[in-house]
């Protein structure tokens, strides 16, 4: 390969500042416990107990997430019909509620009191009772199956539709596009989606513990929080984070070993036509498929939306104020990981397939394997001394809020960036294409759709989260998601479920606005 | 030239503001929500002191005292308002808090104050409050709860990260001691789920999820005075309630330790206390001279008060919390 002969280029320079960072937001700010820690502590029983359970259930929730989403990213795939780019986007919803409000929200349909429950009674059963490892999975899978979804649809659509033509002329049966097209790319694709799944499901905590029923369902998130709040013991919190990374590495590098790299070729970025799946069986198969999942993941969000109606009409001023910063912020938010993705995705690109690569791209997705808890203390430790943390609340959402959503945005990116540098890197070599006229001419237009995916996404996340604010919030400067629970603590819960469904509509704008403009014209 | 009448514009404002004293007060985060006392408690002690009032909101009471011990000696804090008495002896170990030299105040509450560092300006009893029309016949102990049909379910707050949850361990433990494992054997049943703070739990409640839930015996006023509901009511335990009794603290390292002892005194003055039940939904320290508003005299009041001396609960809540967990995880 010629390009490896150059010099390290700027490209990587760039990425390996990124990765700088996130390294001193994650791995730093853990240093910073750990060193104001002034004794040392061991775990106990207890702590790894809740580290078994954490593993064993963010195992299932990834596995079970994973495995429904790939007959749904099938059907979205290969079907095309009115309402399709809606339902895109409001399947990605649940990912980007407050846990809070997903949570009630969830409750009232799989709830002791819920719509399944009040209608088994109805028919004369018992009502329904998940409070235990099938409530987390449950509420794990609702949260993660879109996200799933999402990332492997990218995988199906990232097959070059002359594939799909030659396949048709040859005479593939689906079950020949499965085994020469389909298999492959989900080989691919699928060990990264269940890994991202698995280490989000590892820092679970209010979710696990309300469903969970119980403290048997002790995370390790949740022995965290136990040992800042009620111990006082940094060192211990800091070990359990530590343990939380390990958690992820582990299955980062199982992944890793997993999943062999698609195949590359160049295709005319055309839309897929698919000859293969025209049969009525199949056309059934994935409309049931889709039903299923959008009955599953939208009558929580219906059931959010209806009891927020009547909030809606009289919420305060200050929670208007506070969406209108919360956008402010999650807008910063989506430009900065913008700043902070495409670099990391191109240096990840350049290095081609080997550690150094599969190294950036690890340490792009280790703030998601990290305690939010961790990183607001440690950021706090390492702030107070310099500046007021108050002052620096909102800035400093929006950069953690960003490198929360890098991630998301390397899992889209560079299979994308992958794909065109194999098709067209070689022929942009010959041009002598390099720097940002590559970026500008070659790469960004038909990186639209990851692109808008993902600044649609980190805007939404950003949005819905509210992470480490709570650590330094300014009463003048309170975020939607803040003032939400703000609301809640002031037992104005129907104000609280207005300002959620106010939360929830903004997000799903945000999302839109952006994974729309990216869809625009690469459909066409 | 515009620019030098600007600049000593600036000059004049900013030593305008510094004759001006800041009293930075730390307090839980919703103690300065919109809702909450702090707006009303700023204004009305800004009118008296002529200083500037800056709240500083940090989580709950457990997050305020961590965020202190983060700090340390370099806190910005003046005063800090919102811990409790199981977090008072914590506190007074950081070494970081003044005496408040006002030993001869007394109080409204049933227990007697006699704290050299801490000043209470509300209280409150923990209860289960229940839905009158849902639930005729609500249990009148933990015993009772205990022995009720399997289907009455309780959602109660996680002691670890809640001052409700660590508020119900602390209860069970003082009302039965060494049989506290068994009472909490007898509750698992009915404890439909523990969550993370007191939101999520008297959201399940109102969603109709649980009949009963953690919280305060004064929590049906704020359905009665704020919506006119009349529907939610706590139920009396016979082995009494556990209290929780809110403190404020100046300290000792401040700059303005008089002007933050001055705010100890209107904590406790009419003009406070009188702003505390209608926003932190709590009994007043110091019942103000116009009385509590109409509807708290329909709230029920426990014949027997629990409560461990600051110290204890700060020794026992270890044990307590293992033996909850204990019980729950089967």
């Amino acid at each position: 390969m010629a390009r490896r002969a150059q010099p390290v280029s700027s490209v990587i320079w760039a990425g390996v500042a990124v990765a700088a960072l996130v390294l001193a937001l994650t791995l730093g700010t853990l240093a910073a416990v750990f060193w104001r820690a002034e004794t040392l502590s061991a775990l106990g029983p207890a702590d790894w107990a809740a580290v078994r359970f954490t593993a064993m259930q963010a195992l299932l929730s990834a596995a079970l997430s994973v495995a429904l989403a790939v007959p749904v990213a099938r059907a979205l795939a290969r079907r095309r019909f009115p309402g399709r780019g809606l339902l895109i986007t409001l399947l990605g919803a649940p990912f980007i509620l407050p846990v809070i409000v997903a949570v009630l929200g969830l409750l009232a349909v799989f709830g002791r009191s819920g719509l399944v429950s009040d209608a088994l009674v109805w028919a004369g059963f018992d009502p329904l009772n998940i409070y235990g490892l099938t409530g987390v999975v449950l509420a794990h899978v609702f949260f993660n199956l879109p996200l799933a979804t999402r990332l492997i649809l990218q995988g199906w659509l990232s097959i070059p539709a002359e594939r799909f033509r030659l396949a048709a002329s040859l005479g593939f049966a689906p079950g020949d596009i499965a085994r020469v097209l389909e298999r492959p790319m989900l080989r691919a694709v699928l060990p990264g989606a269940f890994v991202v799944i698995f280490v989000i499901c590892t820092t679970s905590f209010a979710v696990a513990l309300t469903l969970g029923g119980g403290p048997r369902a002790t995370t390790v998130e949740l022995a965290i929080y136990q040992a800042f709040r009620f111990e006082f013991d940094l060192s211990r919190a800091a070990l359990l984070s530590t343990v939380q990374f390990a958690m992820s590495a582990v299955a980062a590098g199982l992944a890793l070993w997993v999943a062999v790299p698609a195949m590359t070729g160049a295709g005319l970025d055309r839309l897929v036509e698919r000859w293969d799946a025209r049969g009525a069986a199949l056309r059934a198969q994935d409309a049931l498929w889709l039903l299923a999942v959008a009955l599953f993941l939208l009558t929580p969000l219906g059931m959010v939306v209806l009891g927020g109606l009547r909030g809606l009409a009289d919420l305060p001023v200050s929670v208007l104020q506070a969406a209108l910063r919360s956008v402010l912020v999650s807008l910063g938010s989506a430009l900065l990981m913008l700043c902070l993705a495409l670099p990391m995705a191109l240096a990840v690109v350049r290095l081609g397939h080997g550690l150094a690569s599969n190294l950036l791209e690890g340490v792009g997705a280790l703030a998601i394997a990290a305690s939010s808890l961790v990183i607001g203390t440690g950021l706090f430790i390492l702030i107070f001394p310099i500046a007021d943390p108050q002052a620096l609340a909102l800035p400093v959402t929006a950069l953690v809020n960003a490198v929360m959503s890098l991630p998301f945005a390397l899992r889209a990116l560079i299979p994308a960036l992958r794909d065109i540098e194999g098709a067209y890197g070689r022929l942009a070599d010959s041009l002598d294409m390099r720097g940002w006229v590559r970026v500008r001419l070659l790469l960004l237009p038909r990186l639209r759709r990851p692109l808008g995916f993902a600044l649609g996404l980190a805007a939404a996340l950003s949005m819905g989260d509210l992470g480490v604010i709570a650590l330094f919030a300014d009463p003048q400067e309170a975020t939607l998601p803040l003032q939400l629970y703000r609301l809640m603590s002031a037992y104005r819960m129907e104000q609280a479920a207005g300002a959620a469904l106010l939360l929830l509509g903004l997000s799903l704008g945000l999302f839109w606005l952006f994974d729309r403009g990216g869809r625009l014209r690469a459909d066409t | 030239m515009k620019y030098p009448i600007i600049a000593a514009g600036a000059l004049l404002a900013t030593s305008a503001l510094a004759e001006t004293p800041v009293l930075t007060v730390y307090t839980y985060d919703s103690f300065i929500s919109d809702w909450g006392p702090g707006p009303q408690v700023e204004k009305a002690f800004e009118e008296r002191c002529g200083c500037d009032v800056k709240f500083v909101g940090a989580g709950d009471g457990a997050s305020l005292l961590g965020r202190l011990r983060l700090e340390g000696v370099r806190t910005e804090a003046d005063v800090v308002l919102g811990l409790d008495t199981n977090l008072t002896a914590l506190a007074a170990e950081t070494g970081l808090f003044a005496l408040h030299d006002r030993n001869e105040l007394s109080f409204d509450m049933p227990v007697e104050w006699e704290d050299p560092m801490f000043l209470p300006y509300d209280w409150g009893y923990f209860a289960f409050v229940y839905d009158k029309a849902k639930l005729p016949e609500p249990p009148t102990s933990f015993e009772a709860l205990a022995a009720a049909p399997d289907d009455l379910k309780i959602v109660i707050e996680d002691p670890r990260s809640s001052t409700p949850g660590l508020g119900l361990l602390l209860w069970v433990k003082a009302a039965y001691g060494d049989r506290a494992p068994e009472i909490w054997e007898g509750l698992a049943p009915h404890v439909l789920t523990v969550t993370k703070g007191w939101s999520e739990a008297y959201g399940m409640f109102l969603e109709g999820e649980a009949d009963m839930v953690l919280s305060y015996t004064t929590s049906p006023a704020y359905h009665l005075i704020a919506e006119q509901d009349d529907s939610k009511a706590a139920a009396p335990f016979d082995e009494g309630h556990y209290m929780q009794i809110e403190v404020g603290g100046a300290i000792a390292s401040s700059d303005e330790l008089e002007l933050a002892k001055e705010f100890l005194d209107f904590m406790v003055s009419d003009d406070f206390q009188s702003i505390i039940p209608t926003t932190n939904w709590m009994y007043p320290a110091r019942t103000p001279a116009g009385g509590l508003p109409e509807g708290f005299e329909t709230l029920i009041a426990p014949e027997k008060a629990l409560i461990y001396a600051a110290g204890e609960a700060a020794k026992i809540r270890q044990e307590a919390l293992e033996e909850w967990r204990a019980a729950l995880s089967q």
